[in-house]
């Protein structure tokens, strides 16, 4: 299953493995996120994508394999690795009691951007998601779909090239999931973002997305949404059929 | 800053002011927070202060030159017990932050961890040294009238003193699970270390009641700072004091930075507070 790392990718794991104790939660993990990729990482709850997370955002160590981010290695260059990527958490991260223009300017400054370059970035990302009038509201007077925009627009505010989502629709009505997902799916379109976004809901892979599906652990399949579909079935279909598989 | 992660001075420099930042704002807002750091040490100076005040007896010891009343002398205890207090509140925050989330944006950033921890001890300092001035400012309509030279001499020491006590806050929130676990701090930390040290009677008359508890008291790094602030507050310094305050530091932020290292730290082991997906 495990892919050879690739320098070219924006995100490239291979043979990635964890346990917390004598749990396993990853087992020989690989495959890579090209520059502009929309890829979705299917798993139910358990299946070990927020563990994925934290390895390749350095919360946690990796004992076990190799992760790069635009060739720098994750454990060897973290710093050079963070730099290009953008994150939003599966738990809401942002300041209640700051308003949404004081949590992007600490976003901004935590990476080194001053007040002066921060604010154009700000304005803009705010301005796409059609929060600019709300920069002044404190987060709490936000509605959960709005604070999700918020953090998708702080992610993006230093400018990555690799966008790391878990399960960011969580909680959302239809409205506010369609709006995010078609926010970032333009993003790998304009700017040549990679992007993987950890989900259990499969409606959320789409017909063309690329799908790697995480299953206790273990990647059990890895290709685009129409390879995995079998003729005249759903992707659920698929997935069900892997899991009952993986079960047997 | 550049994507291939080389961060120039300017860069450490912004993140230093935009973690400083925030710690002021989240102070400036949650009122309660601020309005009950400056009323604890006050209600000590004139409830408890009025009841003991002449409980020192006839010696003058160092750095007062004559006879003082027992609420000159709690003053710069009571400076030290606001660091102490605000120390643990970063360490609750740091807490908060891990089991909200927030912890996770901090510890992304591409600056390397050991400096995101200074910072943000830095950030409690700076805020913890406001709260003491505003004390002492309050203390002087109180006849707590240090020299003038003195609130600028007792700078240094705060800051020092501040550090010691926000790193000792940092390791024991990388040791801390979860909120409800902080009561335990309460009851563990912050009221031993504040009753075994000098900020409520001197060493002297400790050592005449309890030789065990005097040694304690030595030993406890709260007295040290005390001792710091206190000195510096009259315009002399303390070498014994600064030397084990400095010790102190050092042995406190190494055990921080080990306990937020990824690789080696308790954050790993502990699964870091977030639930897998």
């Amino acid at each position: 299953m495990s892919r050879d790392a690739n320098p070219h990718a924006a995100l490239s794991v291979a043979g990635l493995s964890y346990a917390f104790g004598k749990r396993q939660v990853l087992r020989d993990i690989g495959f890579n996120v090209l520059p502009g990729d929309f890829t979705v990482l299917l798993g139910l709850n358990g299946a070990g994508k927020t563990t994925l997370f934290a390895l390749i955002t350095r919360l946690y160590s990796a004992r076990a394999g190799h992760m790069s981010v635009f060739g720098h290695d994750v454990e060897r260059a973290p710093l050079a690795a963070l730099a290009h990527l953008g994150v939003v958490f599966q738990q809401p991260t942002l300041d209640l009691d700051l308003t949404v223009e004081q949590n992007l300017f600490y976003h901004a400054a935590l990476h080194g951007l001053s007040r002066a370059q921060a604010r154009g970035a700000i304005a803009e990302e705010l301005g796409r998601i059609g929060l600019l009038g709300r920069r002044h509201d404190r987060v709490r007077a936000l509605s959960g779909g709005q604070k999700r925009r918020v953090e998708l627009a702080r992610a993006l505010v230093h400018k990555p090239s690799l966008l790391l989502l878990d399960e960011p629709t969580v909680g959302l009505d239809m409205e506010s999931r369609h709006f995010l997902l078609q926010h970032v799916r333009a993003l790998c379109a304009t700017r040549a973002i990679g992007v993987l976004w950890a989900t259990h809901l499969i409606d959320e892979a789409g017909d063309e997305s690329r799908v790697i599906v995480l299953h206790e652990g273990r990647i059990l399949a890895d290709g685009s949404s129409g390879r995995l579909t079998a003729p005249g079935g759903t992707l659920k279909d698929a997935f069900d059929a892997l899991i009952r598989k993986a079960a047997a | 800053m550049s994507a291939t992660g080389a961060l120039g001075p300017a860069a450490y420099w912004q993140c230093l002011a935009g973690i400083i930042r925030r710690e002021a704002l989240r102070w400036v807002h949650q009122r309660g927070r601020f309005v009950s750091a400056l009323v604890r040490p006050l209600v000590w100076l004139v409830i408890f202060a009025a009841g003991f005040h002449f409980v020192l007896g006839v010696s003058i010891s160092p750095p007062y030159r004559t006879y003082i009343p027992y609420e000159v002398y709690i003053a710069p205890g009571l400076a030290g017990m606001i660091q102490l207090f605000n120390g643990m509140q970063s360490s609750l925050s740091m807490v908060y932050d891990r089991e909200m989330g927030s912890m996770r944006t901090l510890m992304i950033s591409p600056f390397p961890r050991w400096f995101l921890l200074i910072c943000k001890l830095l950030a409690g300092v700076a805020v913890s040294i406001v709260q003491v001035y505003i004390f002492l400012a309050i203390a002087w309509f109180w006849h707590i009238r240090p020299p003038l030279t003195g609130y600028i001499a007792v700078l240094p020491a705060l800051i020092l003193a501040g550090l010691m006590l926000g790193a000792l806050g940092l390791v024991l929130s990388s040791f801390i699970r979860q909120l409800e676990n902080f009561a335990g701090v309460m009851n563990f930390v912050i009221f031993p270390m504040f009753f075994t040290s000098s900020a409520l009677y001197p060493l002297w008359r400790m050592q005449q009641a309890s030789l065990p508890i005097y040694w304690l008291a030595q030993l406890n790094p709260f007295t040290h700072a005390v001792e710091l602030i206190r000195f510096a507050l009259y315009g002399a310094f303390n070498p014994v004091s600064a030397l084990v305050v400095c010790a102190y530091l050092v042995v406190f932020m190494a055990a921080a930075i080990v306990g937020y290292d990824p690789g080696r730290g308790l954050l790993a082991r502990r699964g870091g507070g977030g639930t897998d997906g």
